[in-house]
C-alpha cells in the first residue's frame, strides 16, 4: 500500500482490505502549485514571450552602447563626434572606422552611438513627460467625475485636434531649433493619450473596497488617487508609456530628417540618414548604420511593448 | 446621433479658432519680419509694402481682418515670392499631395484588411505569423529608412521601378508603399485581433449552424463588426498620411505641399507658415470629424446611445 493511499484511508478502516474509501474531501483543496503574486505572473508570462525578450535584449544593448560606446571609444581612439578630418572623409568601413566615416571625415561608429543616446534621450524624456501631465491629469478627471471631468475632457479634447506638427512648425518659428524644443511640441499635445488610459482606470478603480475604505478612514482625494489608485493602474500605463517611446524617437527623426531638428554637428539618426541618403548608392555606409539602428531599436521597443501589453491582458492567458 | 455630430463640430471648431489665434499671436510675437530683412528698400517702398501686407494697422485690427479673410478661404499673399497669393502657392502644390494621398489611403484599407482576414482565418498557422511578422516589420521600418532602402533596391539596383517624381501610374509604387507601410500593418493587426474575437462568438456560431458559407458568414457578419475599430483609425490614417507625405515628397522628390513645411519657417514667410498651418489643420480635423461621421454611419449602436450625451 503506498504512502498516499494510507493518507486517504478513512478513519475507522480496519485491516480489512476491502473496505470502501471514502473520497478526500480535502484533496481537491490543496493548492500543488507554488502561489504567484501578480507581477510574478506578468513576468513570467513576458518570458515566455520569446520575441519580445529578444526586443527587450536590443534594447538593453543599444541603450549600454549609447551610453557607453562614444565615451570609450574617444577614451582609446580619440575619436568625437563633432571634429571634421577632411582628409579621411567617406571612408569605407575599416579597422580604424568601424562603421565608416561621413562626408566631414568624423567617425560614423561614434557618430552612429551618439544618435543613439539622443534618440533615446527624446524617446524617454517625451515618455516621462506625457507620464507625470497624463497621471495627474487623468487621475483628477477621473477620480472627480461628474463636471470637473467633463471641463478638463473638453480642455483635453480641443487640445487633442490639433496635430502636434503644427506645433512644431509653430514652436520653431518662437523658440530656437532644439532638442527642447522638439520635447515641448511633442508634449504640448502627447500627454493626453496617457492622460484618458488613466482616467478610465482610476474610473474603473475609484470604487472598488479598498478606495471606500481609505476614503472611509479619512484619507484625502490626493492621498487616495496617488497612493491607492494609480499603483494598481500601473500596468495600462506602463503599457502605453513603452509604446510611446518609439513614436516619440520616430518624431525626432521624423524632425530632424527634414532638418528642423538637431542641428550639426550634433548626431541624430534623422540628420544621418538624410545626410546619407544623398550619397547613398557611392557611400552606402552612411545611411546604413543609423538607419539600420533606428529601425532595430523601434522594432525592439514596438515589439517588447506588445508583449508587455500581452503579459498585463489576463485574456491573452491560453 | 446628430446632437453628438453638433457636439463634434462645435469643437472641431474651437480647436481651429484656438489653433489660428495662437498662430496669429505668434508670427506677431516674434521680431523682424521677411520684409524688413531683404535688401533695405527705400523708404517709400518699404511703406508701400507694409501698407500692402496690412502691416501698419494696430494688431487687433490685422487679426480680424485675419479672420474675415480666411471665412472667405483666402489666406493671404506671400511675402517671400511678392505678390503671389498663399491660396495658389497651396493649390499648385496640394495636388500632387492630394493624389499621392488619396491613393495611399486606399490602398493602406484594402492591404490592410486583406491582410488582417488571411491572419485571422488561418490563425495560429503558417500565414498568420508570416502576416503578422510583416505586420511588426511594417510598424517598426521608419519611412525615412524604407524609402530609400527601396528606392536602392528596386530603382538604383535592378531598375525596376522609376527612382522619383509622379507623374506615371508607375511612379506611385515606391512612394505609396513608403506611405501606407505603417498604416497597412496596423489595420492588419486590427482586424487581425477583432476578427478573431468575432469569429468565436456566438452570433457567428449561430450563422454557421443555420449553414451559411463561410464567405457569408466572414464578409456579411464578422467584417462588420470588425471594420469599426479601422473606421475609428481613419482619421488617424488621414492625419499620417498627411504627415508622412512631407517626408515622402522629399525622398522621391515630389513636388507636394511638404516642401513648404520647411521653406516657410526658414524664410519667415509668415501669411504662408498661417496659410501652411491653417491649412494642415482644416485637413486633419476634417479627416477625424468625418471618420466620426462614418462611424456613426456604419454601427447603428452610435445613432441611439451615444446620441444621449455618452461618451
Amino acid at each position: 500500500m503506498s504512502q498516499e493511499m494510507n493518507v486517504n484511508v478513512t478513519p475507522g478502516a480496519g485491516s480489512n482490505p476491502f473496505e470502501k474509501i471514502g473520497r478526500d474531501q480535502n484533496g481537491g483543496e490543496r493548492i500543488v502549485r507554488k502561489s504567484l503574486t501578480a507581477w510574478q505572473n506578468i513576468r513570467r508570462n513576458l518570458y515566455e514571450n520569446k520575441l519580445s525578450m529578444v526586443g527587450l535584449y536590443f534594447i538593453i544593448a543599444i541603450a549600454l552602447m549609447a551610453i557607453f560606446a562614444p565615451w570609450v571609444t574617444g577614451l582609446i581612439t580619440g575619436y568625437n563626434y563633432f571634429a571634421n578630418e577632411l582628409a579621411n572623409a567617406n571612408q569605407p568601413p575599416s579597422w580604424a572606422h568601424w562603421f565608416g566615416t561621413d562626408d566631414l571625415g568624423r567617425d560614423m561608429w561614434v557618430r552612429t552611438w551618439k544618435g543613439a543616446q539622443i534618440s533615446l534621450f527624446v524617446g524617454i524624456a517625451a515618455a516621462l513627460i506625457d507620464l507625470v501631465i497624463g497621471i495627474v491629469y487623468g487621475g483628477i478627471m477621473g477620480y472627480f467625475g461628474g463636471k470637473v471631468d467633463e471641463t478638463m475632457n473638453r480642455i483635453a479634447e480641443i487640445l487633442y485636434a490639433i496635430p502636434y506638427l503644427l506645433v512644431v512648425i509653430l514652436l520653431m518659428v518662437v523658440m530656437p531649433q532644439s532638442l527642447t524644443t522638439i520635447i515641448v511640441a511633442m508634449s504640448i499635445t502627447g500627454w493626453i493619450n496617457m492622460a484618458w488610459i488613466v482616467r478610465g482606470e482610476i474610473m474603473r478603480l475609484k470604487n472598488q473596497e479598498y478606495a471606500l475604505a481609505s476614503k472611509a478612514l479619512g484619507a484625502g482625494s490626493m492621498r487616495i488617487i496617488f497612493r491607492h489608485l494609480i499603483p494598481n493602474a500601473m500596468g495600462p500605463i506602463l503599457v502605453t508609456l513603452t509604446l510611446t517611446i518609439p513614436g516619440a524617437m520616430f518624431t525626432e527623426a521624423f524632425l530632424s530628417f527634414l532638418g528642423m531638428g538637431v542641428k550639426s554637428p550634433v548626431a541624430s539618426w534623422g540628420t544621418m540618414i538624410d545626410n546619407g541618403r544623398q550619397a547613398m548608392t557611392t557611400y552606402p555606409w552612411r545611411i546604413m548604420f543609423p538607419a539600420l539602428f533606428l529601425a532595430v531599436s523601434m522594432f525592439a521597443l514596438n515589439v517588447f511593448g506588445d508583449g508587455l501589453r500581452d503579459a498585463f491582458d489576463p485574456k491573452m492567458k491560453k | 446621433m446628430v446632437g453628438y455630430l453638433a457636439k463634434k463640430f462645435v469643437f472641431m471648431f474651437v480647436s481651429l479658432f484656438l489653433l489660428v489665434t495662437t498662430t496669429f499671436a505668434l508670427m506677431n510675437a516674434v521680431p523682424g519680419s521677411p520684409l524688413q530683412s531683404e535688401k533695405a528698400p527705400s523708404a517709400a517702398v518699404q511703406k508701400n509694402l507694409e501698407a500692402y501686407y496690412g502691416l501698419d494697422k494696430p494688431i487687433t485690427t490685422q487679426y480680424f481682418m485675419y479672420l474675415k479673410k480666411l471665412a472667405h478661404f483666402d489666406l493671404g499673399v506671400s511675402m517671400k515670392k511678392r505678390f503671389v497669393s498663399v491660396n495658389k502657392m497651396i493649390s499648385q502644390s496640394f495636388k500632387y499631395s492630394l493624389r499621392l494621398g488619396l491613393v495611399s489611403i486606399v490602398t493602406s484599407v484594402l492591404a490592410g484588411c486583406a491582410l488582417g482576414i488571411i491572419a485571422a482565418l488561418y490563425h495560429r498557422k503558417f500565414l498568420d505569423n508570416l502576416a503578422m511578422i510583416l505586420a511588426v516589420i511594417g510598424l517598426a521600418i521608419p519611412s525615412m529608412v524604407l524609402g530609400p532602402l527601396l528606392q536602392y533596391l528596386l530603382s538604383v539596383k535592378i531598375s525596376l521601378l522609376p527612382v522619383t517624381g509622379l507623374k506615371e501610374p508607375l511612379d506611385y509604387i515606391l512612394p505609396t508603399l513608403t506611405l501606407s507601410s505603417v498604416s497597412i500593418a496596423f489595420i492588419a493587426r486590427l482586424i487581425r485581433s477583432t476578427l478573431i474575437e468575432v469569429l468565436s462568438s456566438d452570433f457567428i456560431k449561430t450563422a454557421k449552424a443555420k449553414g451559411l458559407s463561410g464567405h457569408i458568414i466572414v464578409w456579411k457578419h464578422a467584417m462588420r463588426n470588425s471594420i469599426l475599430p479601422v473606421i475609428t483609425y481613419l482619421g488617424f490614417l488621414a492625419a499620417n498620411v498627411i504627415t508622412g507625405s512631407i517626408i515622402i515628397e522629399q525622398i522621391f522628390a515630389i513636388p507636394g505641399m511638404g516642401k513648404f513645411f520647411v521653406s516657410c519657417i526658414t524664410d519667415r514667410d509668415y501669411p504662408l507658415i498661417m496659410g501652411t498651418t491653417v491649412f494642415y489643420a482644416v485637413l486633419l480635423i476634417a479627416s477625424r470629424f468625418i471618420a466620426d461621421i462614418i462611424y456613426a454611419l456604419v454601427d447603428p449602436r452610435m445613432r441611439t446611445s451615444v446620441g444621449r450625451g455618452g461618451k
